[in-house]
């Protein structure tokens, strides 16, 4: 940060046109990366599909989300696991 | 006839100008650019998409000559020929007006392809469509027939934003990396570093644009449009000047990006030369 918020509050060095460049860049990595609520729960549902053929899940608790921090967007996933599921478990799914 | 017919439909370029936000200069980009192509030789057709909000008429200074509009054609009414208006300047322009007491549900995506497809067959080699704001119906409708598109940005927040969802549409209706016309550009203020740059504008909306044209902040537009004489007509016109260059390269000709420079009768320069800017 090159800038205080007091400089940035009450006119500083910095120009206008970097403003608006820093917040366009900063906006439109949140449309880009933004997902519709019904493909949130589709991915929800595929992942929690995919990681059942390996470990016991408690679906209750699962949670996926999006993290915007600064420059970067993060698919965070909280997967709560019961249990690692036998070779046997999957024979028996098969 | 038949085969002359498909020959031509092949060869026709089919533009839709567009932006995702309104007022940032879509009808007077289209207007420019039809008749600065027509000047060139080509056979332009310009068609208004703006169903219920008719405008590029008047930038033209045809909207006394609309007796038959797109609504028309595609009800049967008329056919396209009759619709046309031929530009009295250049009779190699000519323009398929919007109806303006219907709204954008008169048109469906597969009559938009059908009218653009008779254009074809007119001899037209470019139609230009100009579309409407927004993402919903007239958007669906304006791009159904193209096979080109320009994306016209101001070098604005709002506008950067809305051209970039307007991006990923357009690929999304199969029409992959567009033009790029930043308008509305002050030299000015950019050299102070107070209006984002035209690489700025390219940088945020990133490599899926490829930038055609920059047209600078110029009076001669409001004048141009206040008379129903596009600025490309005008020789001295520096944002007339921008779309003839526009219109030069769209038919692939290496046309350099000039330097522009201070605007000598800008309001916020001389503003700030009174307060000792």
């Amino acid at each position: 940060m090159a800038f205080s918020l007091f400089e940035k509050l009450f006119g500083g060095k910095e120009r206008s046109g970097a403003v608006a460049k820093d917040r366009l860049k900063l906006v439109l990595m949140h449309d880009r990366t933004d997902i519709p609520a019904p493909m949130m729960e589709a991915m929800r549902r595929d992942l929690l599909a995919v990681l059942s053929k390996y470990v016991d899940i408690d679906e209750t608790d699962l949670d996926v989300q999006l993290e915007k921090a600064d420059g970067s967007v993060m698919l965070v996933t909280n997967i709560p696991i019961r249990r690692v599921r036998t070779e046997k478990d999957n024979e028996h799914h098969n | 006839m038949g085969n002359e017919g498909i020959s031509l439909a092949e060869q026709l370029r089919v533009i839709v100008i567009t932006s995702g936000k309104g007022g940032v200069g879509k009808t007077t980009t289209t207007a420019n650019l039809g008749m600065a192509l027509a000047n060139m030789g080509e056979k332009v057709a310009l068609v208004d998409a703006d169903i219920g909000l008719r405008n590029l008429d008047l930038a033209l200074g045809l909207e006394n000559r609309i007796i038959y509009d797109i609504v028309d054609v595609v009800e049967g009414r008329a056919e396209v020929r009759k619709a046309l208006i031929r530009d009295k300047r250049n009779s190699s322009l000519a323009l398929l007006p919007a109806a303006q007491t219907r709204d954008k549900s008169a048109v469906t995506p597969e009559q938009m392809k059908t009218v653009i497809h008779s254009l074809g067959d007119e001899g037209f080699t470019f139609v230009l469509v100009d579309c409407p704001a927004g993402i919903e119906q007239g958007f669906k409708n304006a791009v159904a027939g193209a096979n080109e598109a320009i994306v016209v940005a101001n070098p604005e927040m709002s506008s950067v934003r809305d051209a970039d969802r307007i991006i990923g549409l357009l690929e999304a209706e199969g029409l992959t990396s567009p033009m790029l016309i930043v308008n509305r550009i002050r030299p000015a203020m950019v050299k102070m570093g107070e209006m984002l740059a035209v690489e700025d504008v390219q940088e945020v909306l990133g490599n899926s644009v490829k930038l055609v044209g920059v047209v600078p902040d110029d009076e001669t537009i409001v004048t141009s449009t206040n008379r129903g004489e596009p600025a490309s007509m005008a020789e001295h016109s520096r944002a007339g000047q921008a779309f003839r260059d526009i219109a030069r390269r769209l038919k692939g000709e290496e046309v350099p990006f000039p330097i522009l420079d201070e605007e000598p009768t800008g309001f916020l320069s001389r503003l700030k030369k009174l307060f000792g800017g």
